[in-house]
């Protein structure tokens, strides 16, 4: 093979290396990323249910940690193995278990006033990280089934022990049936 | 008139109809029991009106619609409601609350219902009020309220009202024996039913598979029209006929208006919002026995048939009344009865006993032996081998074989694009496909995943926003604390009268 | 009286895998009876090492991924790659590199993937191709045919092809009985500036309607083409844009210089055109998905093996064609989407 050949070969493919790389340069800076951040894109694969399992007070603050490396992906026992495997897909990491120390992985529940032991005393009503108690100093308290997220945190502030948690059924789950269209 | 498929591909299949169509429609006579499912196969539940130990007679309101997709029942025997309980039922899961009510032989006829006369002259709101009143709901297989169905279509303007009665399913006839047996029935519920849907044209649709039918119908049409000579209120000459080629599913409700009236139903829209209502001739029929006889739904034709029955035949059957009495008024079982189903071969409910009620929306019952479903419970499944006649019979153009790779990997994007919930489950994939797989099962498996998977987005979209908004709300309510504790400590100071020594 | 409940559709078509394979068994027997008759019995002899080595190397697959042998045995996808796999090689092919080219066809081109379903690449092909690339004197040469006139006879044949199906050394005793292909001599001669008229007039490479021996064989294999048309196995799609793909080029250039490119009529009669187009790229797990992408697939496949045969270093293109375009065909599927009905 004689040397002129290949010193054109070795050109030729030098050149067509540098025109390829600055041509994907160009591609990469003008096809824009996703404009949610990373924080927001987290936050939109968590449940949601406020419960501080995670110990972090709620879930956005558990995505920013994780966004910032704070904290490990496997803290969420209500999202359960699927939430950190979604996770584990943004996040290019391996998927794991969701870790026991923070948590048993639950059905879903919601929880339940018995309004025979119920006093009025709507020591509960600031515990509700979403608001899905309503009811008044002195006035029966009810859940709202359907916005109750199961987070538990209702449970501690209540003197009389008289909230529950149910399974949630397929109607208490059935969220606004008209919208679904 | 004779009009071309014009929707993707569909399958003839072989019909099994001419075992139970050639005989007169037998007249079941009272049973002693009824059981009515609070769910008639809307997927929505009436609510009694009445308790336990109560005397009905034949027309009685017996529970009553306190939501849109559900309708109105109304007793088909004189005598008591013996109990109201969860029994097996042909509806969703199987099971339903239903009100079980004993006859005691009197066919005493409630006073309520009358002739409702001058159905002529209702007006179209008065003629949906009346019809929600008698719980007339699709006849055709859904159990859909007829009145919300229509008050959807005056809302948005329908211009045609298509008339259902291509029947394309195999084994099921008994539209096919209505409309020989009750055509001017059909045709006087059309009128009615176009006019409460305010539509200008309506169609009849019938299959060229049925000609005694088309003939029936053809002739009632004639009459109509000879009847109506002079009376400018009835524009029967937008009242047709439209033969349609017998390719299933022809009957499924987008494909047939797709076939008579030209128009694509855009996807995850309605027919009414392109201005088109389509209703079973079942329905219509219903429709008419009210405005004749003034009789809410009390029963309806149900074909009896399979290799599993002696003497396949059609029936009309009061609500409620045990299967077990309709195959005996078929002549019994015959061989070895494997499954019974609450409709057609290819997308009907197989139901666990045979005392289960018949249900408005109950049109056919197939009692199938080995000789019947023998392939499907022969199939093994193998892998997809990617052969693409799935694709090739699909009505709405979709792509089965990718479906399944997705439905498989719980890709639920994928799912969404490739268009799960555009499938009519019609079952014919699942048909044709040479692996054997259980395809529409699979999709109606994936569907119900989405569902749930959009169900907890939805309720964690929701429970993000309340939380946002209650850190806002306590946010606020500290800074306001904070500022009003700061005038009252600065208003303090000010009057220089400051219990806590001035040290603030 | 109580009943089991299952959901629906009840009934099924009854199609099954099996039936399937063995209709594209029964298309294939027109073309290997013009082919044991033009080249003697070396097909049968290519087709038993192939479908025995086929056999009993699924077996050891389903084995070693932790399969259940029978029933994916008995469902005969194996015996079709065997099958196309025997009729692309040439019949004096000795034993055992029909036996190694099975094997790496059967783990390569389909265990490696998955299985039934899974083969991103035509497993026949994968098989012809290592084979082709790394053998390439075996792999090209083939008998001369029984209707070039007076040559040899079958019997004759027959004995050539025994003997080199046992690993007979053929420079010496059966000089004369082999050689290239039609489409070879045709490339090789053009290369050495003789002109198409020329070459053709010699009589020896081409007949009536196409080259001496496979056009006979491309003709049977249009037959059974025809049948599994008819029969619904294979829709038109494919092969009508494979046919397309490569005649409508050649039939251009062979108007522009009809001394120099093969006419249509010869790309149509040689080689494994036919085969390709009914049985090779109508392999429904490496196609595309899509009517739409199918005849894109097609096409594909045509004008590559075109382009192979009129300027690439081998004589025939079809497998290359085909496994370059089961690589594209992810890329077709993406934008070849048929329309949602009221989307």
């Amino acid at each position: 093979m004689n040397p002129a050949a290949l010193i054109v070969a070795l050109l030729v493919a030098v050149a067509l290396a540098v025109a390829l790389g600055v041509a994907l340069g160009w591609a990469a800076s003008r096809i824009e990323p996703d404009s949610d951040s990373l924080v927001e894109r987290i936050d939109a694969l968590l449940p949601q249910t406020q419960c501080g399992q995670c110990l972090y007070p709620g879930c956005r603050p558990y995505a920013a940690a994780i966004a910032s490396g704070e904290a490990d992906i496997d803290r969420c026992p209500p999202g359960g193995d699927a939430t950190v495997r979604a996770l584990a897909a943004l996040l290019d990491r391996a998927p794991r278990p969701v870790d026991p120390a923070f948590g048993a992985p639950k059905p879903a529940q919601v929880a339940w006033i018995d309004e025979e032991k119920c006093i009025g005393c709507a020591r509960c009503l600031p515990a509700c990280p979403v608001d899905a108690i309503i009811g008044a100093s002195r006035h029966m308290h009810t859940v709202i089934a359907a916005q109750c997220t199961g987070c538990e945190l209702c449970l501690p502030p209540c003197p009389v022990d008289c909230i529950e948690l149910r399974p949630a059924t397929a109607t208490s789950l059935r969220y606004r049936q008209s919208r679904a269209a | 008139m004779a009009v071309r498929s014009t929707f993707p591909a569909g399958l003839a299949l072989d019909a099994h109809k001419q075992q139970a169509c050639g005989a007169p429609i037998i007249e079941l006579p009272q049973p002693p029991r009824v059981a009515l499912a609070l769910d008639q196969g809307s997927g929505y539940s009436a609510e009694p009106v009445v308790a336990v130990g109560a005397t009905v007679a034949i027309g009685t309101l017996v529970a009553r619609a306190n939501h849109p997709y559900a309708s109105a029942l109304h007793s088909p025997l004189a005598g008591t409601v013996a109990a109201i309980e969860t029994r097996d039922a042909a509806t969703e899961g199987g099971r339903s609350v239903c009100i079980v009510i004993e006859s005691d032989g009197s066919g005493r006829i409630d006073h309520r219902v009358r002739q409702a006369e001058g159905a002529a002259s209702l007006s179209p709101d008065e003629l949906i009020q009346w019809l929600r009143d008698a719980g007339i709901a699709g006849l055709g297989g859904a159990g859909f309220p007829t009145a919300t169905k229509l008050a959807a279509g005056r809302a948005r303007g329908t211009q045609t009202l298509v008339l259902n009665g291509a029947e394309c399913e195999p084994w099921i006839c008994s539209d096919d024996a209505l409309m020989r047996s009750a055509a001017d029935e059909v045709v006087l519920g059309a009128i009615l039913l176009r006019r409460a849907a305010g539509a200008e044209r309506c169609v009849i649709a019938i299959e060229d598979d049925k000609p005694a039918a088309i003939a029936a119908v053809t002739h009632a049409i004639e009459r109509q029209r000879n009847a109506a000579q002079g009376d400018h209120d009835q524009r029967d000459d937008e009242l047709t006929l439209a033969v349609v080629p017998a390719v299933y599913p022809q009957g499924a409700e987008r494909q047939l208006i797709t076939t008579v009236a030209g128009i694509e139903i855009r996807s995850g829209s309605l027919p009414a919002d392109a201005g088109v209502i389509c209703q079973n001739v079942a329905t219509a029929a219903a429709v008419a026995r009210w405005a004749t006889r003034g009789e809410p739904i009390l029963s309806r034709v149900v074909t009896v048939t399979g290799s599993g029955v002696e003497h396949p035949c059609n029936v009309r059957a009061p609500i409620g009344t045990p299967l077990s009495a309709l195959i005996a008024a078929a002549g019994g079982y015959r061989g070895t009865p494997l499954r019974l189903i609450a409709g057609g071969s290819m997308t009907g409910r197989a139901l666990p006993s045979d005392e289960v009620g018949v249900t408005k929306a109950m049109n056919c019952v197939l009692v199938a032996t080995r000789e019947d479903i023998g392939s499907r419970l022969g199939a093994v499944e193998m892998p997809c081998i990617r052969c693409g006649d799935c694709a090739n019979v699909c009505p709405v153009g979709l792509l089965p074989q990718q479906l399944h790779r997705a439905a498989v990997a719980d890709a639920h994007d994928s799912l969404r694009e490739l268009g799960v919930r555009d499938c009519i489950d019609c079952g014919l994939c699942d048909y044709v496909c040479p692996s054997q797989i259980p395809l529409a099962d699979r999709f109606r498996d994936a569907r119900r995943r989405l569902n749930e998977a959009d169900a907890m987005a939805a309720r964690a979209a929701d429970a993000r926003q309340r939380h946002e908004t209650r850190t806002h709300r306590l946010l606020e309510a500290a800074a306001a604390e904070q500022q009003a504790f700061e005038s009252v400590r600065n208003r303090v100071r000010q009057s220089g009268d400051d219990p806590a020594g001035g040290t603030g | 009286m109580r009943f089991d409940t299952s959901p629906a559709p009840h009934v099924i078509a009854g199609y099954t895998v099996p039936r399937v394979m063995f209709q594209v068994l029964l298309a294939l027997v027109p073309a290997g009876i013009a082919h044991v008759a033009l080249f003697g019995p070396g097909l049968l002899l290519q087709l038993s090492v192939a479908c025995v080595t086929a056999l009993l190397t699924e077996a050891a697959a389903l084995r070693w991924r932790g399969r259940d042998a029978v029933p994916a045995l008995k469902d005969g996808s194996v015996l079709v790659t065997a099958f196309l796999l025997a009729f692309s090689v040439p019949p004096l092919l000795p034993w055992w590199l029909g036996a190694l080219g099975t094997a790496l066809a059967v783990l390569l081109g389909k265990h490696v993937f998955g299985g039934l379903g899974q083969n991103p690449f035509n497993p026949a092909m994968v098989g012809y191709a290592i084979l082709l690339v790394s053998f390439p004197a075996e792999m090209t040469r083939w008998p001369v045919p029984l209707d070039v006139d007076g040559t040899h006879t079958w019997p004759e044949l027959a004995r050539l092809s025994f003997a080199s199906f046992y690993g007979a050394d053929l420079t010496s005793h059966w000089d004369g009985y082999t050689g290239a292909t039609a489409l070879d001599s045709i490339r090789n001669g053009l290369a050495l500036r003789y002109t198409l008229p020329e070459l053709l007039g010699r009589g020896d490479i081409a007949g009536e309607f196409g080259a001496r021996g496979f056009a006979w064989i491309n003709l049977a294999a249009l037959a059974g083409g025809i049948y599994l048309m008819a029969r619904g196995i294979v829709r038109w799609h494919i092969p009508v844009a494979v046919l397309a793909g490569l005649l409508v080029p050649s039939f251009i250039a062979h108007a522009l210089d009809s001394g120099g490119a093969l006419a249509p009529t010869l790309q149509a009669f040689s080689g494994a055109t036919m085969l390709a187009a009914f049985f090779i790229a109508t392999d429904p797990v490496s196609a595309a998905t899509s009517d739409r992408g199918r005849l894109w697939y097609g096409a594909g496949i045509g004008l590559i093996a075109w382009i192979i045969r009129t300027w690439g270093g081998y004589p025939d293109g079809f497998a290359f064609a085909v496994l370059l375009l089961n690589l594209a065909v992810p890329f077709i599927d993406r934008y070849t989407v048929p329309r949602i009905y009221g989307r």
